[in-house]
């Protein structure tokens, strides 16, 4: 600082006689960077943009291309849903157009057995009931009967049997 | 400038010295021009070569500096001086990178700031000057005269225009090259005039401190923006020279 040689006068800008080795260093400077630059530098950078776009165009192909992809997929997969409910509703139909089938059938042959076991059973009933009718007129006779020869009254069977045919027939109308 | 005893001398810092000793500074002398041009040199390719060696796909911090500068400063000449100037772009890429780190490696303290004289600017101006006024007389001709001869204007008022235009493309490289050296020189003197009253007001010394600090922001601001400046300049002088119908 003290160093009076090194003080500036004025304005060192202005010291023309600095201005040839300024003047040739710039030079020197600028064509070494501008080799530099022009040479590797900006090639350089060029290629990886240049890389990088294609990078990206790249990738945006490919996810487009999986996109499609993918579209495609559940397309294929919404017809195939479509598909197996519709099969699924077929088989249903069909199943229970079977059952129904079947279910008739069985209701047709119980139905006959049960009409054929009400036909069996009625005549049976009709059966016991002649012959239980056949039976209250028998007991009817001999009752009247014994209850004639308790009180000594002698009555030929032909009337006795009239008669209680006839109270029978009244109780049968009643 | 003396307070105190204290002797501020902020002009100190543009003086041209020899690197090795000696008071004489030939055109070949090595100085600290070219020590600090080196080092411009030298941290515009660290950026541009070493930060990007990688040629990752996916950048690392230095190489994506390296892809915005580039794609700026390209983007800039397209938009600016045209399509066909990107032939240029390799040049004006050269300017940028230069100035700009020029400006910043000068706001390192001790620095010297090459940018900051106006024997650089001038021949970096002039450069652009001359070769975009050859360019245009190469490309056009004597076409090339019509950037000065306004014909959306009334006849009579041609003469009198054409005479300002002419002025104001002479004055290009003038106020091209001034501007940078100034604000340099103004800014880095102002930071060594603050500085020194630190050293001079003794117990306040905190507030030239906090002055210091805010201009030094501001210094870094101005660097950056004189780089686009020079720039932009360059692609607006080229587009002329390419395109010069008004």
């Amino acid at each position: 600082m003290a160093d009076p040689a090194q003080d500036a006068v004025g304005m060192p800008q202005l010291d023309f006689s600095t201005f040839p080795n300024q003047i040739f260093w710039l030079l020197v400077a600028m064509v070494a960077l501008y080799l530099i630059l022009s040479r590797v530098a900006l090639p350089q950078i060029a290629a990886v943009l240049a890389d990088r776009r294609g990078t990206i165009t790249a990738d945006i192909a490919a996810a487009e291309e999986a996109k499609q992809k993918a579209v495609a997929a559940e397309e294929a997969y919404h017809k195939a849903l479509a598909e197996a409910r519709a099969e699924a509703g077929r088989i249903v139909d069909q199943a229970r157009a079977e059952m129904q089938r079947e279910l008739d059938a069985q209701l047709a042959r119980a139905e006959a057995e049960i009409a054929a076991q009400a036909a069996e059973s009625e005549a049976r009933i009709r059966e016991i009931r002649t012959s239980a009718m056949g039976m209250v007129s028998e007991i009817a006779r001999d009752t009247a009967k014994e209850v004639l020869g308790v009180f000594d009254v002698k009555a030929d069977a032909k009337t006795v049997t009239a008669a209680v045919d006839a109270q029978l027939k009244r109780e049968d109308a009643a | 400038m003396a307070e105190n005893g204290i002797v501020i001398k902020p002009m100190d810092q543009f003086i041209v010295k020899p690197l090795f000793g000696g008071d004489v500074v030939s055109w070949y002398t090595p100085t600290n021009v070219t020590l600090w041009m080196a080092l411009t040199v030298l941290a515009a390719t660290a950026l541009m070569v070493y930060g990007s060696r990688g040629r990752a796909v996916i950048p690392t911090r230095a190489q994506s500096v390296a892809e915005l500068t580039y794609s700026f400063i390209y983007k800039m000449v397209q938009d600016v001086a045209g399509r066909d100037a990107v032939r240029f772009f390799p040049y004006i890429m050269t300017v940028f990178l230069f100035v700009l780190l020029a400006n910043l490696l000068g706001l390192i303290p001790f620095a010297f700031t090459t940018t900051s004289h106006i024997a650089v600017t001038a021949v970096l101006a002039l450069t652009v000057f001359i070769s975009v006024t050859a360019l245009g007389f190469i490309l056009h001709g004597t076409k090339f005269l019509k950037l000065f001869w306004v014909d959306s204007a009334p006849l009579a008022l041609r003469p009198v225009l054409a005479l300002i235009e002419v002025i104001s493309y002479f004055v290009r490289p003038v106020s091209h090259s001034i501007r940078l050296a100034g604000a340099m020189m103004a800014g880095h003197a102002v930071a060594k005039v603050f500085a020194g009253f630190a050293a001079a007001l003794g117990a306040a010394f905190f507030l030239p401190i906090l002055a210091v600090t805010a201009l030094y922001a501001l210094e870094l601001l101005v660097a950056v923006i004189q780089a686009y400046v020079f720039t932009i300049l360059t692609c607006v002088y080229l587009k002329d020279a390419l395109h010069p119908a008004h």
